[in-house]
């Protein structure tokens, strides 16, 4: 089968208890697939089973008909050998080399084309010669992806490599994502937990959580509301009772708005909590961020 | 009057080959330590810790007696080619880079283990192995910690007194270092020359405390 194939099961520690995660990924040649769950649901950890940083207990992982692990063979192909692309949520680049040193580090050394084509690719020729803490957030995420590009990888891991950037910089980076896919065609698996990302980037999902796969599918079958509602995710900041009403002041993103329910409703409600509000308008207002 | 610097050359010949040989030799020492999960690990760290703990005349008394003509070690040298390791230079050199080995190793240990974990994963899965992410990466990236265990060898070096004295004696342009030589001109009341002696150690030590706070605020990116 050429694409991967991951069925894994391992006993995960973490700090509200250790959790069984027990996944099974399916990916096609030249998909990409997006992990998404919340925090702790174990994304990570699949990421770093199939780059092969972590071993699971039992299981198989199999790329293009390749067994790079299999508990009951005793086979466990180490990452060196793996031919991975990986990008890690901090970059990870070499703080002494320089953006080509970096890209260079995994190359051959009669490379020095190669490298100049993937500088022009992630539009880093001017920065060549920087070192990594001197560059931005969105040219470290650059860096990062060329290096992870170098050594022409059949399989790119991806670990939120957006999510320590600000909002319009994530968006200029997507679309820039989204043309490397397009261009490199290279299997694909992105952990993130940003819905619209997934939507941009990723032609399949597994919804996670506590290491199980709770749902997968396209982006559309795994988010879209059967009730055609608009689910938003906020935190209750303070709840007053005002007559008969329970007043709950909410922040949703940057935005702080005020909801009326009923005492019986407000009453279950503790601030400081996240809660979910069901939004259905049959004719909502829509205009276009500036 | 007149005076003999050459226990003071000596005793930087002897920080300097001391810095030259632990580099050569912790590395590979530190780089196993830095990976290694066995149980063999604690177990080296605590052996390699014994200089700190036990007194400097012991571990001189000890390696007096390991390498002496009548030890099966010191016997072998002997018939090898008449090495001999006692009150020479060399032994010197030996007992101070074993001395020495937790102020180097312990430093750029403690760097390593504070860099990100991805880092030294980032280098894996660029292909590279754990001695090349080791020395291309992970080393270049704790230069200051690399610093900071030269300087302190060469500053316990210039101090020890006890070891050198055990395994060295006082041979004048051989043995008798600094620190030896100011012992041996207070005994003699040779104050004058005690204190020229003393005053080079402070300056020395002056400079490698002036040396550490600068290099360590001049390496870019490294950690």
């Amino acid at each position: 089968m050429e694409g991967l194939y991951s069925n894994i099961r391992k006993v995960v520690g973490r700090n509200e208890g250790p959790f069984r995660m027990q996944a099974e990924l399916l990916l096609t040649s030249g998909e990409c697939a997006a992990i998404f769950g919340p925090s702790g649901s174990g994304k990570t950890t699949l990421l770093r089973n199939v780059a092969g940083l972590e071993s699971p207990d039992e299981g198989e992982i199999v790329f293009n008909g390749i067994p790079w692990f299999d508990s009951k063979k005793g086979i466990a192909v180490s990452p060196q050998k793996r031919r991975i692309g990986f990008v890690f949520q901090d970059y990870a680049l070499f703080p002494t080399l320089s953006v080509a040193k970096n890209i260079a580090f995994g190359m051959p050394k009669d490379a020095s084309r190669d490298i100049d084509l993937l500088l022009k690719t992630f539009d880093l020729q001017e920065l060549r010669h920087r070192l990594p803490h001197t560059l931005s957030g969105g040219q470290k995420q650059r860096v990062a992806l060329a290096r992870a590009c170098a050594q022409r990888p059949l399989l790119l891991l991806l670990d939120e490599p957006l999510s320590a950037l600000d909002i319009p910089m994530r968006g200029s980076l997507q679309d820039e994502l989204a043309r490397i896919k397009e261009t490199l065609g290279v299997t694909t698996i992105l952990v993130s937990h940003d819905v619209g990302e997934i939507f941009r980037l990723a032609d399949k999902v597994f919804k996670i959580d506590s290491g199980s796969v709770i749902s997968s599918g396209t982006p559309h079958e795994v988010f879209h509301s059967p009730h055609d509602r608009l689910n938003l995710r906020g935190r209750l900041i303070e709840k007053r009772m005002q007559g008969v009403v329970c007043i709950a002041t909410v922040a949703i993103g940057s935005e702080v708005s005020h909801l009326a329910m009923s005492a019986r409703e407000g009453a279950e409600l503790e601030p400081g909590k996240m809660i979910t509000i069901s939004v259905k308008a049959f004719n909502p207002q829509v205009s276009l961020e500036k | 009057m007149t005076f003999d610097f050459t226990p003071f050359i000596l005793t930087l010949k002897l920080a300097v080959a001391t810095v030259i040989v632990l580099l050569i030799v912790a590395m590979p020492l530190v780089c196993w330590l830095f990976y290694t999960k066995s149980l063999s690990g604690p177990i080296m760290r605590a052996v390699i810790h014994l200089p700190l703990v036990l007194p400097p005349v012991v571990i001189g008394f000890y390696l007096l007696l390991f390498f002496s003509p009548s030890s099966p070690v010191g016997a072998l040298l002997n018939s090898w080619g008449h090495i001999r390791i006692n009150f020479t230079f060399t032994g010197l050199v030996i007992g101070s880079v074993l001395f020495n080995v937790p102020f180097m190793v312990n430093p750029i240990l403690g760097g390593l283990e504070g860099l990100p974990l991805s880092l030294c994963e980032a280098g894996f899965m660029a292909g590279k192995g754990k001695w090349t992410t080791f020395f291309k990466i992970l080393l270049p990236s704790v230069r200051p910690s690399v610093v900071t265990g030269c300087v302190l060898t060469v500053a316990h070096t210039i101090g020890e007194f006890g070891m050198v004295l055990m395994i060295g004696g006082k041979i004048p342009g051989v043995t008798k270092v600094a620190s030896v030589a100011i012992y041996d001109e207070v005994e003699s009341l040779n104050f004058a020359q005690a204190h020229v002696y003393s005053l080079l150690l402070v300056g020395v030590s002056c400079i490698l405390i002036f040396t550490l706070f600068i290099v360590n605020k001049r390496f870019p990116g490294a950690y």
